[in-house]
């Protein structure tokens, strides 16, 4: 296998850049998930076909040799985070985006925007607001809002051609890392870029290279943990899927960095698309030279190996996921010994996670200096987001540190929506942010810069980066129930602490949301809470609490309400409904009290029914079948 | 416990070749499992101790693995495996109330995951990553974004009517 040398990095940029110039229209169409989901794959099929209609050439890579004008390339891309108006069709270089797209709007958008350059009003974005049309991601508040820098090219390259990657400047940072810099170099750069983990712990990433760098061993490793366990996140999975090219080149500059020739990419088994993204830019990186023996002919190798996860959560802890990787139960060890000294098979392993990783190859390639005149004091860069839950637009985001909650939710986000999907002036009432690990933002909190150091500080984390806003439908008992049901389902078993206690953390929920509670039973939930907290072995059990100490603080109230006055305000607890039947409303059609499956309700024909509280089993029948919303109680 | 074996499960050559695709290497235990789950459906107790020996480790620590993690099942599962995600953003977004919807429409509960058919297994998994579409749904490899109970009810029909066409191609 030929080595790749500089000149040939450069050689193709150069050419793949001079064809592309000769490009009449690029039509790059999402192949994210959820954008497949939506049915993307349609509508590019339906373009295609419509553009040989037209009979204008297609081609769907750029050939290199070939300067031909009016020519018109399709192409698929990773994620471009607008999730919820997908399927996404961008045309460049108009960077007209429309959203939503039909296969049947396929001849019109040719004939229309790839022939002229006249934009279709009905497929572009309305603003849910102001119901101002946007023409694309340069004036779409969504996008115009953010900074893309980890994501950058997520949504424009396709990410299954190795070429366009290189276009892009792909590689060259890997290629300075292993040709011009001496791996205390790359360390340091990497220090003096304030880089922390974005999987959660925030750990400056530098010194986790440097640390593993003085190891003396013969075989060292690097792992990209791409395990992404958390509920409301997928950050990685869109940057795997979007550009796998550059998580690779962040892990060959680690392995050069601290002397490893193997690593390893652990996926989760839920992100299928990942792997296999994952899996062909290792193919392609090889049969292109840049990975395997010899990189750029620095005289060191270097392999990556794709491990798809089975299914557990704990596996996104470090040492559990090394445990899965040599074959075994993904259980957490006690540290020391760290991953630096004594990782996988033994050997000293930096694990890091797809995120920070895939931000290493622009901290080589445009500086230290570059990169930390992002964010604030003690969180340098940019942090990506999933934004999810009661908001306008869904989608995955990038921002830079210190970027305030309101500026999130409100501007990009496009603001909180009501049970329907409708934009309401009010109804936010919470964010919960870092998963089951993390906690509760409140109203109070909408101004403050988000960094590890903040978020710590009111109760909740970073994560690694799930943002799930919840309007004033939301009861916070439950979802604290939520989290605490999935950390008890997750919870290996291993120590004592988390098995046992998120366990009864769970049953004490249950009571106060079942209407069994007490005040001794907050009280002994709160300990509990701490107890978990304090003990537990590894992260998932001491982050577990999280959730729970963090609504007991901010909602209090609510907890109360449902201990002392057997009431949700939200109405979402099952067991604390009070059921009844509007006297204005009823018609006395009888059709309640036909279909009620305990016979709790009586009443004549014609005559108001009533419901007896003592038989009623609150399912909910009587609601689904009136026709005139006469039943209270469930909404 | 699978009362009658079928005759594909009598045959471990598939087994076999999946363990020396993977140089018989303890390590690879893991993908080992998924590639032989992936012939079979599940993960047959037999099997477990055919591959134990084949790997010269205990059985209890193979069955320790595939009883560890989520994705192995010791049951034989349905044709179409249903997952209903209960992710943070689909479970704000209403997912139980689809899972219920679920369990009804199959005549199956929290309990009983797999109708008498064997035709559909549901499943509550944790989050798939397709937040931004919730509450999500997939059936197979198929992702469903946006979920009610009526769509679920008629991608469910439609799946029901294409299997009951004489001509149905089996997988």
């Amino acid at each position: 296998m030929e080595t790749m040398i500089t000149t040939d990095l450069n050689e193709i940029k150069q050419k793949y850049n001079e064809a592309a110039a000769h490009i009449f229209k690029r039509i790059v169409v999402c192949a994210g998930t959820g954008c497949i989901a939506n049915g993307a794959l349609a509508v590019h099929k339906a373009l295609e076909k419509a553009i040989e209609d037209a009979g204008m050439q297609l081609f769907t890579e750029v050939v290199l040799d070939r300067h031909d004008c009016r020519e018109i390339q399709i192409t698929g891309s990773g994620c471009q985070g607008f999730c919820a108006q997908g399927p996404l069709v961008n045309i460049l270089p108009d960077e007209t985006m429309y959203v939503k797209v039909k296969p049947e709007d396929a001849a019109e958008i040719v004939e229309k925007s790839i022939l002229h350059t006249e934009v279709i009003d009905r497929l572009m974005y309305v603003n849910p607001v102001t119901g101002e049309h946007n023409k694309g991601q340069l004036d779409i508040p969504f996008y115009k809002r953010q900074n893309r820098l980890v994501l950058g090219e997520c949504g424009h390259v396709d990410p299954e051609n190795i070429r366009e990657y290189i276009a892009h400047s792909g590689y060259q940072a890997a290629f300075k890392a292993y040709t011009q810099m001496a791996d205390v170099e790359i360390c340091e750069e990497i220090i003096a870029s304030g880089l922390r983990g974005r999987g959660g712990g925030g750990f400056p990433t530098g010194r986790k290279w440097q640390l593993t760098r003085v190891e003396q061993s013969e075989k060292k490793y690097v792992i990209c943990n791409g395990d992404e366990g958390d509920p409301g996140a997928f950050m990685d999975r869109s940057l795997m899927e979007g550009n796998p090219h550059r998580v690779l080149e962040g892990m060959m500059i680690a392995a050069r960095a601290i002397g490893a020739d193997e690593a390893y990419v652990y996926v989760r088994l839920e992100y299928p698309l990942a792997v296999k993204r994952m899996r062909k830019a290792i193919e392609d990186a090889m049969d292109a030279g840049v990975l395997g023996e010899n990189v750029f002919g620095s005289g060191q190798n270097m392999h990556i190996h794709v491990m798809e996860g089975a299914g557990a959560f704990v596996c996104g802890e470090e040492t559990a996921l090394m445990a899965s990787i040599e074959g075994k139960r993904g259980m957490p060890m006690p540290k020391p010994p760290f991953p630096a000294q004594k990782g996988l098979f033994g050997k000293p392993t930096v694990i890091n996670n797809v995120e920070t990783l895939a931000a290493v190859p622009l901290i080589i390639r445009n500086g230290a200096s570059w990169f930390n005149q992002y964010g604030t004091v003690g969180s340098k860069g940019t942090k990506t987001f999933a934004l999810t839950g009661h908001v306008a637009n869904t989608g995955l985001i990038e921002v830079p540190f210190g970027t305030t909650l309101r500026e999130i939710v409100y501007n990009i986000g496009g603001g909180v929506t009501d049970d329907d999907g409708k934009v309401t002036g009010e109804g936010f009432k919470a964010v919960q942010i870092g998963g089951p690990s993390g906690g509760c933002l409140t109203e109070e909190d909408l101004d403050l810069p988000l960094d590890y150091d903040n978020l710590i500080a009111k109760g909740a984390m970073v994560g690694s980066g799930g943002l799930v806003v919840m309007n004033k439908q939301s009861c916070m008992v439950q979802i604290a129930r939520f989290f605490m049901n999935f950390t008890q389902s997750e919870s290996c078993g291993k120590c004592v602490p988390c098995r046992e206690g998120t366990k009864q953390m769970l049953a004490l929920l249950d009571d106060i949301i079942e209407g069994r509670a007490t005040m001794e039973t907050f009280e002994l939930l709160e300990e509990v809470g701490k107890v978990v907290k304090l003990a537990s072995l590894c992260g998932l059990g001491k982050t577990a609490p999280s959730p729970v100490l963090s609504t007991i603080v901010k909602f209090k109230d609510e907890y109360l309400e449902h201990i002392n006055d057997k009431r949700c305000r939200t109405n979402n607890c099952k067991a604390l409904r009070s059921i009844s039947i509007d006297a204005e409303k009823c018609i006395g059609c009888t059709a309640c009290a036909r279909k009620c499956p305990v016979g709790a309700i009586s009443g004549e024909k014609k005559q108001l029914h009533v419901i007896d509280p003592e038989v009623c089993t609150k399912c909910g029948v009587c609601f689904e079948v009136c026709k005139f919303d006469a039943v209270l109680g469930f909404n | 416990m699978i009362t009658e074996p079928n005759k594909n499960l009598r045959q471990f050559q598939q087994v076999i070749e999946i363990i020396e695709r993977n140089n018989h290497d303890r390590a690879r235990l893991i993908p080992i499992l998924q590639q032989i789950q992936d012939a079979y459906r599940f993960l047959p107790p037999q099997v477990l101790t055919y591959v134990a020996t084949a790997l010269d480790m205990p059985v209890a620590e193979v069955y320790g693995v595939a009883t560890f993690y989520a994705h192995f099942s010791l049951e034989a599962k349905g044709k179409y495996v249903v997952k209903v995600c209960d992710g943070t953003a689909c479970h704000v977004k209403g997912s139980s109330k689809l899972l219920d919807a679920l369990y009804k429409k199959l005549r199956l509960n929290p309990e009983k995951h797999t109708t008498d058919d064997m035709m559909f297994t549901i499943e509550a998994v944790s989050c798939l990553g397709a937040c931004g579409l919730a509450p999500v749904m997939v059936v197979n490899e198929k992702v469903y974004g946006e979920v009610n109970s009526k769509r679920c009810d008629e991608i469910i029909n439609a799946i029901v009517e294409l299997e009951s066409q004489p001509e149905a191609v089996n997988e």
